[in-house]
């Protein structure tokens, strides 16, 4: 440690640092010569590359294969309108530079995976996880506890969030407990709200991802006590904070090697549901639009959806289907529609098994395909 | 009465009720009250077998069930009853 060295500007940057009797130029050092990878460069990602650069974690691993999109902007406060439809990783790591130019930056513009993760994390000392669906949560926390790293975990949802500090090795050389420990398996996918039901207020992982950073500094300077062993949980509506104890769960199976993350939470057969019901194209139900063709449309999606963009279908919200069927008509042609296609055809899928419907076509993409390809101004969510 | 704490992905089962209370001695009572009112909460706490879902844990206090007496674990007047879903978002 002492070959790391500063400059006269790193002194000044970190002086604040510098002067703290308990972190000092030691834990200056440490974060100097630290290595971390951020997995996910959304909400959560945000603040914390914003603050491990600021702060002077010396290698910033940036991991993500998505570009930035309008609806990113309510809470990723790294990007700005004029960096909409760049890759995240880019428009991330020009952004950090600005902001420290003393700290590398390795950008990683793909998707986590079974075949790529351990090595990616191996050259790593800690992993942040600011991803935002279960199986890379899994993939994150697998390949952590396979190499021995610290995960540091925050997750959110609507007004709520989780940090923890996953399979921390603690002085003793033991590991503290992972997310396995907590959650063995995912919610099977029917059971977790769906993207357009979620939704987070934006102030939330700023305050969650920052949560995630102070403990990243934690794990790697060594000072204080990170939240190993424990889950903290906080809700932005009540203003709720409440800590618990994890414990190692002795059920948890040994964990050798990576598997199929998908097949694990149930994903793929999901798909298959959709594809058993009949579709139809925006672009098949533009013509029969325009040759006035008689047929019905029921937009399966919430109110507050509804009122966001629509397209004058009958507004029926996926759990009350099943209580509306008078409603749908079964002598025509009835299109279903929501806001990609998951929960009509869910819809679908009900009704034909509990009713026998076989008049009912899936809005193939749903509005988001007829935002696409058939009215460009209108809103996407 | 104890105090259970509904996760916000569980709230549309509640009529968006964060919290109930409940005269519920012990975790079984406490939580057979809460899916009596709201039914549909059930399928999302337990499995088909009637176990704590794997996905989902309950704590009294800053303690997981599982360390303490698991369903038998007793309540008090000023027991705080967390029920912990796992939630995935981060990036979205």
């Amino acid at each position: 440690m002492d070959n790391i060295n500063f400059s006269k500007e790193e002194l000044e940057r970190y002086s604040r640092h510098l002067i703290i009797p308990e972190f000092n130029i030691e834990g200056q050092r440490k974060l100097k010569a630290a290595k971390v990878l951020v997995v996910g460069t959304g909400g959560l990602g945000s603040p914390l590359l914003l603050y491990l650069t600021a702060a002077g974690v010396g290698n910033i691993g940036i991991l993500d294969f998505d570009r930035v999109d309008e609806t990113n902007l309510q809470r990723q406060v790294l990007f700005t309108v004029d960096d909409v439809g760049r890759p995240k990783v880019e428009a991330a790591k020009e952004r950090l530079e600005k902001l420290n130019p003393h700290v590398n930056f390795t950008t990683y513009d793909v998707q986590l995976t079974s075949a790529n993760a351990l090595e990616i994390i191996k050259d790593y000392d800690v992993v942040a996880d600011g991803t935002d669906n279960f199986p890379t949560r899994y993939l994150v926390n697998d390949a952590c506890v396979i190499l021995g790293k610290p995960n540091v975990y925050a997750s959110i949802f609507r007004f709520e969030g989780q940090v923890s500090v996953f399979n921390h090795q603690f002085k003793d050389g033991t590991f503290g407990p992972h997310y396995r420990d907590l959650f063995p398996t995912p919610p099977p996918p029917g059971l977790v709200p769906s993207c357009a039901e979620g939704g987070v207020i934006g102030v939330l992982p700023g305050i969650v991802g920052s949560l995630q950073a102070n403990e990243v500094i934690k794990v790697i300077s060594g000072v204080g006590e990170p939240l190993a062993g424990r889950l903290f949980l906080f809700d932005a509506l009540t203003f709720e904070t409440r800590t618990l104890k994890l414990h190692k769960d002795p059920n948890t199976p040994k964990i050798e090697k990576l598997i199929d993350y998908e097949q694990f939470c149930g994903i793929g057969g999901d798909a298959k549901e959709e594809k058993k019901v009949k579709e139809i194209s925006v672009q098949e139900l533009y013509d029969m639009q325009v040759k006035g063709e008689d047929y019905q449309l029921i937009d399966v999606r919430e109110p507050y959806e509804y009122e966001i963009a629509n397209l004058g279908g009958e507004l029926i919200p996926l759990k009350m289907v099943t209580s509306n069927i008078d409603k749908i008509s079964s002598s025509k042609k009835v299109v279903v529609h929501c806001r990609s296609g998951a929960r009509s055809a869910q819809a679908i899928e009900a009704l034909k098994r509990k009713y026998g419907f076989d008049n009912l076509y899936n809005l193939k993409g749903g509005i988001l395909a007829w935002a696409d390809e058939i009215d460009q101004e209108m809103a996407k969510y | 009465m104890a105090k259970v704490i509904i996760p916000t992905p569980l709230r549309k089962f509640t009529e968006n009720e964060g919290s109930i209370q409940t005269n519920g001695t012990n975790i079984q009572e406490a939580i057979e009250q809460l899916t009596e009112v709201y039914p549909e909460l059930k399928k999302h706490i337990f499995d088909d077998g009637g176990n704590i879902r794997n996905f989902v844990r309950i704590y009294v206090g800053d303690d997981d069930i599982k360390s303490l007496q698991n369903e038998e674990t007793p309540l008090k007047e000023d027991s705080v009853v967390s029920i912990i879903p796992a939630i995935a978002g981060g990036s979205i």
